[in-house]
């Protein structure tokens, strides 16, 4: 079960991309709700890509489209009203939106696996921690009850939830939000996935418990040597755990950057302002910053920048132009890796 | 009206789990819990659970080897030595307990041999319109849209077809009124309401997000529908269907009451009553014991019913 082997039972088209080393890459991916009062455009031409064994963090408010672009590329998107009008999923080279349903559901679980927010509704009540364990060997490898028990007990020890033996048979009430928090990563971890997508993980979980579990998540992550898609919007779980961010609003990508670059220097006023707006020890007393104004209604985006009416920048342009995702570069014009922002004036917000 | 029901019953199911917490203190008690598992528990602490049950396996006991509670037969009679002979309390068991009727046959024969018909058509209905209802009500909350409409629709048809006149129409086709005939008569005009709370229970937990994690982990629909939502929603299914075994036991005695049910060659309380009818002033007690054989049985179903609800619901404590 090491991670050669893993890879070898991959589909075997993927010749061109091998050199790429893609695993995951998301192309101009729209998505939009056709509701009762219109289309709301909910992810509007995304792009990122995540390499095996890397961590990209996804930030952004409720509502910027982080979760249902992750939902899209787990092809679990209620559609209707989802619509994917435009825009590829490459995993491996492969675009899963042209391939089958039964192709895509193997994919799910074996290739890609996906960690909820809320551990509790996310594990069904009715059925025991191992069966649902053991489900994941059972529906994929064919095992039989007792194996997939002992598979079930190990993986358990792996996200280190103690007494494994004893508490393999009990329901997912009688555990704690962090320990269930741990088997759905177990779950997720199963059949050794290349990528995981774990949206907002640590959300429901108190601090101490959160460190715990991202640890063991980043721990997991590196011995396996996953792709791992990180949701959230809690900027201070990115920090630790992340190789690079994106940073969304109203659905599109406004930033880009390897993860400590973006906090000394962010090229977006948006990342800016939510920096901002982090409390600071050496600022007590001094009143908080915050964002002013409130995230854009995704049925009428905001014309030209989807932020203008927020950005203490805005001009003319703004409000008319669509800013795209341009590369951001050092004052004499060196290239700076990975960084782009979307943003008229991201030489000022950088440099200035 | 019914929507209103199933939904809070369904929701109260999907919040057992965490009830049973409260009161389990965090204590581990060292056995794995489940819902059913703790259904189980708080019933038997039930005494209305307990004496239902005790009924039901007696009538079941009763239906399935009558011979062990009458050597009488139910079916000679003797008119010279027993024209409607008085009941003899004191004798227990005995062929005269519960006395004679118009032909000269033993009350207490029939009423246990009336048994077998009751009960058979009250579990073989439930489990058809369980089956088939609940497979429909499945389908149509899972997926659907054109499905659901259509599903419905024909939920709706078959629900405007009042019940018992509905199966006299049908039963009134048949010279050859067997079990089976009842029973199918019965399923088929009363499957609707079991899919309407199948329907109504199978929509509040496809939207939980256990049921998007397991398809998130790759499972088919199969396994999504009878593994992880089935389990779910079958608890407010099973209530109904325990307090309706009660009224198809009512039907099929009204219906063979009417003269539509079982006939002559048959035993069941729905005819004797009606054949009791001629003299009830003179001879009570030829209606009193099948009458009160019904009732015992049907408040029997009725009162499981309500002690499964209440285990499974805990907002009705």
């Amino acid at each position: 079960m090491t991670i050669t082997d893993k890879t070898a039972d991959v589909p075997a088209p993927r010749s061109g991309e091998e050199k790429s080393g893609r695993l995951l890459d998301v192309k101009d991916l729209h998505v939009e709700f056709h509701t009762r009062d219109g289309v709301v455009k909910a992810v509007n031409g995304v792009n990122y890509s995540v390499d095996a064994g890397e961590t990209l963090a996804v930030l952004g408010e409720s509502g910027s489209g982080k979760s249902v672009t992750a939902q899209a590329i787990m092809g679990i998107l209620d559609m209707p009203p989802g619509k994917i009008p435009q825009g590829e999923i490459l995993f491996r080279g492969q675009d899963m939106l042209k391939m089958s349903n039964e192709e895509r559901r193997k994919i799910r679980g074996r290739k890609i696996a996906m960690i909820f927010q809320d551990a509790l509704s996310s594990l069904n009540p009715v059925l025991s921690v191992g069966y649902q364990l053991g489900e994941m060997f059972r529906v994929h490898d064919g095992l039989s009850r007792k194996e997939a028990k002992a598979k079930s007990i190990e993986l358990m020890d792996r996200v280190k939830i103690p007494a494994a033996k004893e508490r393999v048979n009990d329901y997912p009430h009688q555990f704690s939000g962090g320990m269930r928090q741990r088997i759905m990563i177990a779950m997720a971890l199963a059949l050794e996935p290349d990528l995981i997508i774990a949206d907002e993980p640590t959300t429901a979980l108190d601090v101490t418990v959160q460190a715990q579990v991202m640890d063991l998540l980043a721990e997991l992550q590196r011995e396996y040597n996953m792709g791992l898609i990180l949701i959230t919007h809690d900027l201070g779980v990115v920090a630790d755990v992340a190789d690079k961010i994106a940073v969304m609003y109203a659905g599109r990508i406004v930033e880009t950057a390897p993860v400590h670059e973006l906090y000394k220097r962010p090229a977006h006023p948006y990342t800016r302002g939510l920096l901002d707006s982090i409390p600071r020890l050496d600022q007590k007393g001094h009143e908080l910053y915050a964002i002013k104004g409130l995230p854009p209604n995704l049925l009428k985006i905001p014309s030209g920048c989807a932020f203008n009416p927020r950005c203490p920048k805005a001009t003319d342009i703004c409000r008319t132009e669509v800013p795209p995702l341009v590369p951001v570069t050092e004052q004499d014009g060196a290239e700076l890796v990975g960084r782009g922002s979307a943003c008229h004036f991201w030489k000022e917000t950088i440099h200035g | 009206m019914p929507d209103a029901t199933k939904t809070t019953a369904a929701e109260a199911v999907a919040e057992t789990p965490v009830a049973a917490k409260v009161v389990d203190g965090g204590e581990a008690s060292g056995k794995p819990r489940s819902l059913w598992g703790d259904a189980w528990r708080d019933l038997r602490r039930r005494p209305l659970f307990v004496i239902s049950a005790a009924l039901i396996v007696v009538l079941i006991l009763v239906a399935a080897f009558p011979g062990l509670f009458t050597d009488a037969n139910p079916e000679s009679g003797d008119l010279q030595n027993h024209f409607l002979e008085k009941p003899n309390l004191g004798h227990f068991f005995q062929a005269d307990w519960f006395g004679y009727d118009r032909q000269g046959r033993s009350i207490y024969a029939r009423v246990i041999f009336g048994a077998r018909n009751s009960i058979m058509v009250g579990l073989g209905v439930t489990i058809l319109v369980t089956a088939f209802g609940g497979l429909v009500g499945m389908l149509a909350g899972y997926f659907g849209g054109f499905w659901d409409s259509l599903l419905s629709r024909i939920v709706d048809v078959f629900f405007g077809i009042p019940f018992l006149l509905g199966a006299m129409v049908v039963l009134n086709a048949f010279t050859d009124r067997t079990a089976m005939v009842i029973i199918g008569a019965l399923a088929f005009l009363g499957w609707t309401q079991i899919a309407r709370v199948m329907r109504g229970a199978v929509i509040t937990t496809k939207h939980a997000d256990y049921v998007m994690a397991a398809k998130a982990l790759g499972a088919g629909t199969g396994r999504i529908l009878f593994r992880h939502i089935l389990p779910n929603a079958l608890a407010p299914v099973i209530v109904v269907a325990t307090i309706s075994l009660g009224t198809y036991i009512v039907a099929e005695s009204t219906l063979s009451f009417l003269g539509l049910g079982f006939g002559n060659d048959s035993f069941s309380w729905g005819s004797d009553i009606s054949d009791a009818l001629n003299d009830i002033r003179n001879n009570p007690h030829t209606l009193i014991f099948p009458a009160g054989m019904l009732s015992i049985t049907v408040l029997a179903f009725i009162m499981m019913g309500d002690a499964v609800r209440e285990a499974l619901d805990p907002k009705l404590r």
